[in-house]
């Protein structure tokens, strides 16, 4: 038995930007144990809802991650709205999920990029930040930003996309999608990539389901929860199978979020085609009171807002939990056992946002 | 077999044109729609103070007395809340973004020359009011 030594990763490691520490426990290049230390980044933004109006705090729960901002702004919304008994429009429930839809294209996407980029294979990794632009094109001509879109409000949507430009949306799909398939070709069938991930960081569906892993995480594992299948938004009138994965390996969660890639694609040609004409927001009177536990599907796995408010213009208390935080106690699983240069890999497999995670 | 997956693309790559833009030869993509930086017309203002109300960033400031509209470049998350929420719609979003800041705060004060204009007069009771 030879000798335990520990290693430090991050939080400033090349290969991921953002500010986690884990203590690698190493026999030989084993990883034995690992100790995750997180709070490097943290920024206060669940006391700034006692600061600002419930209205404007929109702007800084879409700020809480860089992105899936939308899908931040949303949840947020969601749950002001259902304090306060408002009844949104379905022309606005129809859009904000053709945002949350591109977000989600484009977050897998920076993932892809970020995950090739992990294995050194860096023609990938510009090849699938390219497909990325195309969506971020699409989010700026629609909403302004591109990403942080701010066109989510509490009551609705701030602006509309014409009849005209969403079937051109659509349309344009198509290309893209060729392109996707071409892309995840590649991350799916090439044999220098399988040989970095097939059986590497393995978490079985009993660990994934009792350590509470999330989003992808959890799919991969062939735990089938997926938040969207509640029926927030208009989720409840498109078709859509989450995706899963039996392995539960670094493969597996890859497999998963390039399915979703392609039933982002197919929710977003639903919406278009299902969207009704009418308002995209209602008057806010009032102010909120009461609380709610708003829940949606981000591209890392769920969100939760808890809200609550005491009647006045100032909320009293938010709470972000984000899918990252869920996905370390998993993390720490699939690090068990690994080859030291298999980390990088597998940390990145659970899509961490540190930014997100510490708000 | 797998070990040319990517031959197709790297080929297709190499004939294509880059996909990126030279910029700042070629200027970059913008939208009518897109948020760049936030733009007061001084001469409309009424200093009425809702922008700075309302801006989550708290980067504005507004000075009745002085008559002065500040903005702090470096604050402003270039949200369009204040432009959404101005009474007499002066302020406006331009699509580049701001360039680089020249003072150390990134504070530029723009003097506001709106005039208030004169009231007609009221007409005295009991005298015949003016056509
Ligand atoms: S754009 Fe937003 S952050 Fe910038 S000054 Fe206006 S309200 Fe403030
Ligand atoms: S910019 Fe508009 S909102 Fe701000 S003080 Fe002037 S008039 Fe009022």
């Amino acid at each position: 038995m030879s000798k335990k030594i520990v290693v430090p990763f991050g939080p400033q490691h090349p290969v991921l930007p953002e500010p986690i520490h884990l203590d690698l426990v190493l026999e030989d290049e084993t990883v034995v144990d690992v100790v995750p230390s997180i709070g490097y980044i943290h920024r206060g933004l669940e006391t700034l809802v006692a600061k600002r109006e419930f209205t404007e705090y929109v702007y800084i729960a879409e700020r809480t991650c860089g992105i899936c901002s939308f899908i931040h702004g949303m949840t947020y919304c969601q749950g002001v709205e259902q304090i306060m008994d408002l009844e949104v429009p379905a022309r606005a429930h129809y859009l904000r999920t053709i945002w949350s839809e591109y977000s989600r294209l484009h977050s897998h996407l920076l993932w892809l990029g970020l995950f090739a980029d992990a294995m050194g294979f860096e023609n990938l990794f510009m090849n699938s930040w390219r497909l990325r632009e195309f969506v971020l094109d699409v989010l700026e001509e629609t909403t302004g930003g591109r990403v942080i879109q701010g066109s989510c409000k509490v009551g609705g949507v701030r602006r509309d996309i014409s009849n005209e430009k969403l079937s051109a949306m659509a349309a344009d799909l198509k290309g893209f999608e060729t392109e996707l398939v071409d892309l995840s070709e590649v991350f799916l069938h090439d044999d220098s990539l399988k040989s970095r991930l097939v059986g590497v960081g393995t978490l079985s569906r009993t660990d994934a389901y009792d350590l509470g892993a999330a989003g992808p995480a959890a799919r991969g594992s062939g735990v089938a929860i997926d938040l969207r299948k509640t029926g927030y938004a208009a989720y409840r009138e498109l078709r859509f199978e989450p995706a899963t994965e039996s392995a539960g390996d670094c493969y597996a969660r890859c497999a998963v979020r390039i399915r979703e890639l392609f039933s982002s694609i197919d929710l977003i040609r639903q919406a278009v085609e299902k969207i009704p004409e009418g308002e995209i927001e209602v008057k806010v009177k009032g102010t909120p009171d009461g609380e709610y536990f708003s829940r949606s599907e981000q591209p890392r796995g769920e969100l939760v807002h808890y809200l609550k408010g005491n009647g006045t213009k100032h909320l009293v208390r938010s709470r972000i939990r984000t899918p990252t935080l869920t996905n370390v106690p998993p993390l720490v699983k699939m690090l068990q056992g690994c080859e030291l240069a298999d980390v990088p890999v597998i940390v990145l497999s659970i899509d961490p946002c540190i930014g997100c995670m510490e708000r | 077999m797998g070990y040319f997956e990517m031959a197709k693309t790297a080929i297709k790559t190499v004939m294509s044109k880059p996909a990126t833009l030279m910029y700042p030869a070629r200027p970059g993509k913008m939208t009518i729609l897109s948020r760049g930086h936030v733009v007061i017309d001084v001469s409309r203002c009424i200093s009425c103070g809702m922008c700075m109300k309302k801006c989550p960033a708290e980067a504005l400031c507004v000075d009745k007395e002085a008559k002065t509209w500040t903005i702090d470049r470096l604050r402003c998350v270039v949200c369009n809340s204040c432009i959404e929420v101005c009474p007499v719609h002066c302020l406006t979003m331009e699509g580049h973004y701001s360039s680089a800041v020249l003072t150390h705060s990134g504070l530029e004060t723009f003097t506001i020359t709106y005039v208030k204009p004169e009231r007609p007069k009221k007409s005295e009771p009991g005298e015949p009011a003016e056509a």
